[in-house]
C-alpha cells in the first residue's frame, strides 16, 4: 500500500514525505451522493463476498454458478441437436430456479442489513453526511443489483447460445428483454421483502430462516392450492391464488404481461390479471421501501 | 442564562435555552452554553442528558425549542454539513468483527466522502496516529478492547473533522489503556488541531485532560468553567508519610504541624489499605505542594505518596469543603 505518499502535497512539502507529524486533509469532500454510492458498491461487492472473507464467498459463489450451470448445459444440448428453439423460455428460467434464488435473498439480505444493525454499526452511517433513506437506498439497490445479476447471467447465458445456436434473433431478442423486465421486478421484489424481513432482527439465523419461510413456503403453500383448485373445477380462482406468493407474483406477471409461458396449472392469466399482478408486484416494492424507511428512522444513534 | 465561557475567540458549539422533552422525562432542560476550541469535557452521571445533547448537535434529533450551533452551523437546518465536519465516537462497541480495521475505517472514510485514494491514505494516517499498526490488517474480531477503542477513535478522526464528539472514550479501559487514551485525546487537539467534545462520568480523568469542564446534571447546565478554576478550588491533596523513632505517629506529627499553619486535614476512613495513614488536605495553588514537602522534611518523615485524589461528579454538587472533602473520602 503506497502509505506515505501525500496525494496533493505542495511542491515544497515534499522533503516532508516521512514526517509522521499529523497533516490535514484540505482535499475534496464528495459529501452525500458520493457517501451513498460507496455503501451502493460496498454491499454490492458484499452480497458476493468480494472484500470479505473466503468463508463468505463461498455460498454466494456457489448460487451463482448453480443458477447459471442449468442454462449453460440448455444451451450445450440446443447447439447439439441444432434446435429451433430454447427448451425452456427466458421468462420461465428463473421460476424453475426459484429455489435457488429464494436461498441467495434469504443468506445475502441479513448479510446486507443485519450485520450493521447487530454490531451497531449504524449509528457510524447516521454521523455522517448520509441520511435515513440515502441509507436505505443504497442498500435496497445493491441487492436488487446483485439479485439482478444473480438471475440475469443465465438469461444472458441463454441469449448467447441461442444467437451461437443461429435460432431466430428477432424472436430470441424479443424473449431475452421480456426475461430481463421479469427478472427486474423479481430482483426488486425479492430484495424488498427480504431487506424488511432481516431489518427487523439483527440475528443473521432469525433472518435466513424468515426470508426462507416467506418466500420457499409460500411458494409451496400457493402452488398447491392452485392445483388443488384446477382439479376441483374452480380454474378461475387460480390466477388469483397465485397473488399470494412472491415467486407466483413474477411468473403470473411474466405470463399475464410480458408474453411468457404460463407456469400456473390451467389457462393462466389474462392480460387484465397481469396488470393486476404488476399492480400488486409495485404497491409490494413500494411497501417494501415504505417500511426499510420506518424501520430506519427507528433506529438513529 | 448565558455563560459565555468561550476562549480563543473561537465558538465551536453554542447552545441557546435548548430543551429535549421526551414523554416522559425531560433529558435537556433549557440549556445555554458556549463552547470553545480546545478540548472540552462534557461531564454528568448517566442519564444526565449528555448523549441527547451529541445528538442533537450532530443534527439526529429535533430540539423541541431553543437553538443549537456547531461551527457556525445551525443543527436544525444544516445537519448534513455540520456532519461532513464532524466526527463521532460512540461509547458503545460499533465494529464488525469480521473485517480488518483498515477495510473498515477506509469504507468510513468514503462513507464521509472521501474520494479512494484519499481515504486509503488518510486511513493509514489516521490507525497510525492512533496507535495500531501491523495488527491493522487483522480482522477487528480479535482486538483487545484497547485496540477496539482506538478504531472507534480512528473513525471518527479519518476524515479530517473541525470538531470530534468522543462519547465515554476511557469506558472499558484498564488504568494504563485509559491514560494513553487521555494522552491520545490530548494530542488531538494539540497536535491535530481538531477540538473535541468528550464526555466522561468521571470528572477527575476530565480534569487531567481537558481545557475546559462543562458539567450537566438532569439536563441542566451545573457548572461551565475553564480546568483551571476547576482544579484551584477543587483539588484535593492525599498524603502518607513514614513513622520514625522520634515521631511515633508520623500522620498525626504532620496534622499537628499543617494545623499549626492553619492547614486544615482530615483522615482517609476510606477502609482500605493504608486507612487512617492518609491525610487529606484541599491543595491552594503550588504553595501547599511546597508546604507539606516542607512540614515533612522538618519532621524528618518519609513523604510515601502526596497524590491528587481523582473527584466524582458528586463533589461538583456539594458546595462547602467540607463536603467535598467527605466526597473524596466516600468517592475518591
Amino acid at each position: 500500500m503506497a502509505v506515505e505518499q501525500p496525494l496533493a502535497t505542495p511542491a515544497g512539502d515534499q522533503s516532508r514525505i516521512h514526517d509522521i507529524g499529523y497533516r490535514g486533509y484540505d482535499g475534496p469532500r464528495l459529501g452525500r451522493g458520493y457517501a451513498r454510492l460507496s455503501l451502493y458498491s460496498q454491499t454490492l461487492r458484499g452480497s458476493y463476498g468480494l472484500g470479505r472473507s473466503v468463508k463468505s464467498k463461498v455460498l454466494p459463489m456457489l448460487l451463482f454458478a448453480v443458477m447459471c450451470v442449468p442454462a449453460a448445459i440448455m444451451v450445450a444440448v440446443a447447439v447439439a441437436t441444432k434446435a429451433h428453439d430454447l427448451p425452456v423460455s427466458y421468462t420461465r428460467y428463473a421460476i424453475i430456479m426459484q429455489a435457488v434464488i429464494s436461498l441467495y435473498v434469504a443468506s445475502q439480505a441479513p448479510q446486507a442489513v443485519s450485520r450493521d444493525l447487530r454490531f451497531k454499526t449504524i449509528p457510524l452511517y447516521f454521523s455522517r453526511p448520509i441520511e435515513t433513506a440515502d441509507y436505505v437506498q443504497a442498500k435496497f439497490a445493491a441487492l436488487a443489483s446483485a439479485m439482478f445479476i444473480l438471475t440475469g447471467a443465465p438469461l444472458l447465458v441463454l441469449y448467447l447460445g441461442a444467437l451461437l445456436a443461429k435460432m431466430d434473433f428477432a424472436h430470441q431478442s424479443k424473449g431475452f428483454g421480456q426475461g430481463l423486465v421479469s427478472v427486474a421486478l423479481l430482483s426488486l421484489l425479492f430484495a424488498g421483502i427480504g431487506l424488511v424481513i432481516a431489518s427487523i432482527t439483527p440475528r443473521r439465523g432469525f433472518g435466513i430462516a424468515a426470508v426462507i419461510a416467506v418466500l420457499i413456503i409460500s411458494y409451496g403453500a400457493v402452488s398447491t392450492l392452485q392445483a388443488i383448485a384446477d382439479s376441483r373445477g374452480s380454474a378461475g380462482a387460480v390466477p388469483w391464488i397465485g397473488l399470494f406468493s412472491p415467486v407466483t407474483l413474477i411468473g403470473g406477471l411474466s405470463a399475464g404481461l410480458l408474453g411468457g409461458t404460463n407456469t400456473f396449472p390451467g389457462d393462466g392469466p389474462s392480460h387484465a390479471q397481469g396488470v393486476v399482478y404488476l399492480l400488486v408486484v409495485l404497491g409490494v416494492i413500494a411497501a417494501a421501501y415504505g417500511l426499510l424507511l420506518r424501520r430506519y428512522k427507528k433506529v438513529g444513534l | 442564562m448565558v455563560q459565555v465561557t468561550t476562549f480563543d475567540d473561537v465558538t465551536v458549539i453554542a447552545t441557546e435555552s435548548l430543551s429535549k422533552r421526551f414523554p416522559r422525562v425531560t433529558a435537556l432542560d433549557r440549556l445555554s452554553v458556549d463552547i470553545g476550541a480546545g478540548v472540552t469535557g462534557l461531564v454528568g452521571a448517566n442519564g444526565a442528558g449528555k448523549s441527547t445533547l451529541i445528538k442533537i448537535l450532530l443534527g439526529l434529533s429535533p430540539a423541541t425549542e431553543g437553538s443549537a450551533e456547531v461551527l457556525g452551523l445551525d443543527v436544525a437546518t444544516k445537519g448534513a454539513a455540520i456532519r461532513e465536519r464532524v466526527g463521532y465516537m460512540p461509547e458503545h462497541d460499533c465494529l464488525p468483527p469480521d473485517v480488518s480495521a483498515t477495510e473498515f475505517v477506509v469504507h468510513m472514510a468514503r462513507m464521509s466522502g472521501l474520494p479512494p485514494t484519499a481515504a486509503r491514505e488518510r486511513t493509514a494516517d489516521t490507525l497510525r496516529h492512533v496507535g495500531l499498526y501491523e495488527e491493522r490488517y487483522r480482522p477487528i474480531g480479535g482486538y483487545s478492547t484497547g485496540m477496539k477503542q482506538r478504531v472507534k477513535l480512528a473513525q471518527a478522526l479519518v476524515h479530517d473533522p473541525q470538531l470530534v464528539f468522543l462519547d465515554e472514550p476511557t469506558n472499558g479501559l484498564d488504568p494504563v489503556g485509559r491514560d494513553e487514551m487521555l494522552g491520545l485525546i490530548r494530542r488531538i487537539h494539540t497536535d491535530f488541531g481538531i477540538s473535541v467534545l468528550v464526555t466522561s462520568h468521571l470528572l477527575g480523568e476530565l480534569e487531567r485532560t481537558c481545557d475546559h469542564v462543562v458539567v450537566v446534571d438532569g439536563g441542566k447546565l451545573l457548572r461551565s468553567s475553564s480546568t483551571t478554576d476547576f482544579t484551584q478550588t477543587t483539588t484535593t491533596l492525599a498524603i502518607e508519610v513514614t513513622d520514625n523513632d522520634e515521631h511515633p505517629d508520623g500522620t498525626r506529627a504532620v496534622r499537628e504541624a499543617l494545623a499549626a499553619r492553619g492547614v486544615d486535614t482530615d483522615n482517609d476512613g476510606g477502609g482500605l489499605p493504608g486507612a487512617g495513614h492518609i491525610l487529606l488536605l484541599t491543595a491552594q495553588g503550588e504553595e501547599t505542594y511546597d508546604l507539606v514537602r516542607d512540614v515533612v522534611a522538618d519532621l524528618g518523615l518519609g513523604l510515601v505518596r502526596m497524590e491528587q485524589r481523582r473527584h466524582h461528579i458528586s463533589e461538583v454538587f456539594t458546595d462547602s469543603d467540607e463536603q467535598r472533602k467527605e466526597a473524596a473520602v466516600h468517592g475518591g
